[in-house]
């Protein structure tokens, strides 16, 4: 039995007995946003669910209290000069942080440039996962040791690699999952089109997070699609959709487990969309007053992805003053850390420049190699000569 | 060792010539039984085999799971290969025809040959692109594109295009077998061309990134590359014979660069510091195409021992013309040889005459 050979499974049926091949109904998402957070009382009491678990709960808690310092962080950075941008997930912790820690061991995720604190909460050195944001190299972290693939940039491009790698790992018997992050702005770009559809053909264990932040940097969403929800667009693909409280951490985290854990067993793709929102602009290079209201923004804060989660717990008794300030300090040590290192310079090395374009460099990109180690020998006599100037005349002057 | 068209008289008596698409295919057959990373897969290539039949029989011989009908989406496939290659597959993928490689050439651009480079080599690209390219099939628009110069410009790709039935195989295992990712340019008019060929035992090829003189000469270098080729050799035979006035032939020397990039600087060089005179030959339109960079290495490295401009004869600065027309655009023997016409043969000893724009005061 192959993975991909189903005989006589896409034959069309001949007229006048055409009928869909797949009931739409089962992967329709929800009329509203699944949530978690704040339904006790209601959604456990009737089904009778124990609600989520204290660990999860406190380890939720504790990484959205360190995300926001984060994001705080790498915003402070960027004034400083020690990041050329940042995009900031501020406002999407719950998303970041959820998809983090519903990955398995040995799944992949996939994030683009606004998923810095998804690979961090995965466990990555922070400073390794700025490399891009600071301008060091293009990607800082061990890919395949980590299985983080690099922070993609051009939108949604990353999504068929997502989906390729789970179809290797397939290949090759392994119960691997990806997991690939995008915004709502992605959800228009062909790739994402692309990628949802392989995935589906090849039913490849792969999870789509839309992080449906409201705004392609300035363009609502209703300017990007006519879609009921992005989660719909899962339907016509034949894949199941869900849609999710993206600032209920531990809703998104039991969404994602869901269709990771199905993923993994071969039951196919899965379209997550999770309602969030940007509390920052886009990038600190941005302005998003030119685009949106402070009342719009103000409604969002009231929902935080952080206030949501210390409400539950204290809710629940299981959140006490000494465990607030602990999670604080904990965020705050990490960015003092964070911040001291990134205040160092990093090590550059020109040579490296013409180092991994090719297995072997070509013969014209040795040249080039050489060529720079020359001007930059010059430049270092000339500096050496203009130095030995300096103090001489430093040492005339003194006489 | 050189690659030369194979004398008749090697062959065994009763083998069939192999076409080069016979040789593609064998090729693919042979690097998927060698190696059980390799998967091929693209639009057609499954049952139907290919609209060129060069995967026919891979199904077959190892299932859907290793030779894959995809979707009809082309930057899918190329997005896909990225991602099977991080998995540490080797895939080989076809895109239809060259102008259909276009939605593509995101991943291509911006990922696959990238990303070697952005992860300082934890994640390279063994992957291979095969795209069949260039006219003189009677193709309507869209299927008879030369693509290279896009390809070429693109820091990461190797570039690869062979012109005989020999390299069409040795060439193509080299791009399976390279750790970097090979767009391997496939000249559909030459996928009929035949020759004597052993599948049992291909013969051995010089690898990517080395040129080979196709055809020894000492009067002037034709450099060109893939379904040039061939129209360079007749050119030269035809050379030989006369040249408009009557006067003695030429005794024209033909390079078959095969490898775009890396691109064989050494070779080229050689030649034309032995000749003195260049012509560089292919389909792909002149302005800001391959010649212009091979023109530009050869004034470089050898000016003093040039007797004229490097000229290039190349296509029109034309969208790729309708099939009644193409004729007219495609680099044929006698543009060629009026190229070589243009010379200054004279200008060691005549104030005027010829064709003179080029001759800059007639400074030899």
């Amino acid at each position: 039995m192959t993975v991909l050979e189903q005989p006589g499974a896409y034959a069309p049926a001949p007229p006048p007995s055409w009928r869909p091949r797949t009931d739409a109904a089962p992967l329709l998402p929800d009329a509203e946003p699944y949530r978690v957070l704040g339904t006790r009382g209601t959604r456990t009491a009737q089904d009778g669910a124990p609600g989520p678990d204290a660990g999860l709960l406190r380890r939720l808690y504790a990484a959205v209290v360190h995300g926001r310092r984060f994001n705080e962080q790498a915003t402070a950075l960027t004034r400083q000069g020690r990041l050329a941008v940042y995009p900031s997930s501020r406002g999407q912790e719950a998303c970041q942080v959820a998809a983090a820690l519903a990955l398995g061991e040995r799944d992949w995720l996939f994030p683009s440039y606004r998923d810095t604190l998804a690979a961090v909460a995965r466990g990555l050195d922070p400073v390794e996962v700025l490399s891009l944001l600071r301008g060091d190299w293009h990607h800082g972290y061990d890919s395949p040791g980590t299985r983080v693939a690099p922070l993609c940039t051009p939108l949604a491009t990353q999504l068929p690699h997502a989906v390729g790698l789970a179809h290797a790992a397939r290949l090759k018997g392994d119960e691997v999952a990806a997991l690939a992050l995008v915004g709502d702005g992605g959800t228009s770009e062909g790739d994402f089109h692309e990628a949802l559809n392989f995935a589906a053909v090849w039913q490849t264990p792969a999870v789509f997070l839309v992080q449906n932040n409201g705004f392609a940097i300035s363009v609502p969403l209703a300017k990007q699609t006519a879609a009921p929800s992005l989660a719909h667009k899962a339907v016509g693909y034949g894949i199941p959709g869900r849609l999710v409280d993206g600032n209920d951490a531990v809703a998104v985290h039991e969404v994602l487990c869901e269709a990771l854990d199905r993923a993994r067993a071969g039951g196919g793709p899965t379209l997550v969309e999770a309602v969030t929102y940007r509390l920052e602009a886009h990038t600190n290079a941005d302005d998003a007053t030119r685009y949106r209201t402070d009342q719009e923004v103000e409604v969002w804060r009231e929902h935080d992805p952080v206030t949501l989660l210390e409400r539950e717990l204290r809710d629940r008794g299981l959140l006490d003053e000494a465990t607030v300030r602990e999670a604080e300090e904990a965020a705050e040590r990490q960015a003092a850390e964070l911040r001291e290192r990134m205040h160092q310079d990093p090590p550059l090395d020109p040579a490296e420049l013409f180092a991994h374009v090719y297995a072997q460099p070509t013969r014209q990109l040795r040249d080039q190699a050489d060529q720079l180690r020359a001007e930059l020998e010059a430049e270092q006599r000339s500096a050496a000569a203009a130095q030995s100037a300096g103090s001489t005349t430093a040492g005339e002057e003194t006489r | 060792m050189s690659t030369a068209v194979r004398q008749p008289a090697a062959a065994a008596a009763d083998r069939k010539p192999a076409t080069m698409g016979q040789a593609l295919r064998h090729a693919l057959r042979d690097a998927m039984a060698d190696d059980p990373d390799v998967h091929v897969f693209g639009e057609d290539v499954g049952s139907l085999g290919g609209v060129f039949r060069v995967t026919d029989g891979l199904t077959a011989e190892f299932g859907p799971d290793r030779c894959t009908d995809t979707p009809l989406a082309e930057a899918g496939i190329l997005g896909t290969a990225a991602g099977m290659a991080m998995y540490g597959l080797r895939p080989v993928v076809e895109m239809q025809f060259d102008a259909f490689a276009y939605p593509g050439f995101e991943q291509l651009v911006s990922h696959i040959s990238r990303m070697r480079n952005r992860t300082r080599g934890k994640l390279p690209m063994p992957l291979t692109v095969r795209i069949p390219y260039g006219g003189g099939i009677g193709g309507v628009e869209h299927h008879s594109d030369s693509s290279e110069a896009y390809y070429m410009a693109t820091p990461g790709l190797h570039v690869v295009t062979p012109a005989t039935v020999a390299d069409a195989y040795g060439l193509l295992r080299a791009s399976i077998a390279s750790d970097d990712p090979v767009v391997f340019l496939e000249p559909k008019r030459l996928y009929w061309s035949k020759a004597d060929w052993d599948p049992q035992e291909p013969e051995a090829v010089p690898g990517i990134g080395r040129a080979v003189v196709r055809r020894r000469g000492s009067s002037a270098t034709l450099i060109t590359y893939g379904p040039s080729v061939p129209v360079c050799l007749e050119a030269a035979e035809a050379a030989r014979e006369e040249h408009g006035d009557g006067a003695e032939g030429w005794d024209l020397e033909v390079i078959d660069l095969r490898s775009l990039v890396p691109f064989d600087e050494e070779t080229v060089a050689a030649s034309v510091r032995r000749t003195g005179r260049a012509v560089v030959v292919h389909e792909s339109p002149g302005f800001a195409g391959p010649g212009g960079e091979i023109a530009a290495r050869i004034t470089e490295r050898c000016f003093h021992y040039l007797e004229a401009p490097v000229l290039r004869v190349a296509g029109f600065d034309i969208p790729y013309p309708p099939p009644m027309l193409e004729r007219h655009h495609l680099p044929g023997v006698d543009r060629i040889l009026d190229a070589v016409a243009r010379l200054q043969w004279e200008s060691g000893f005549t104030e005027s005459g010829g064709f003179g724009q080029g001759r800059g005061g007639g400074a030899v």
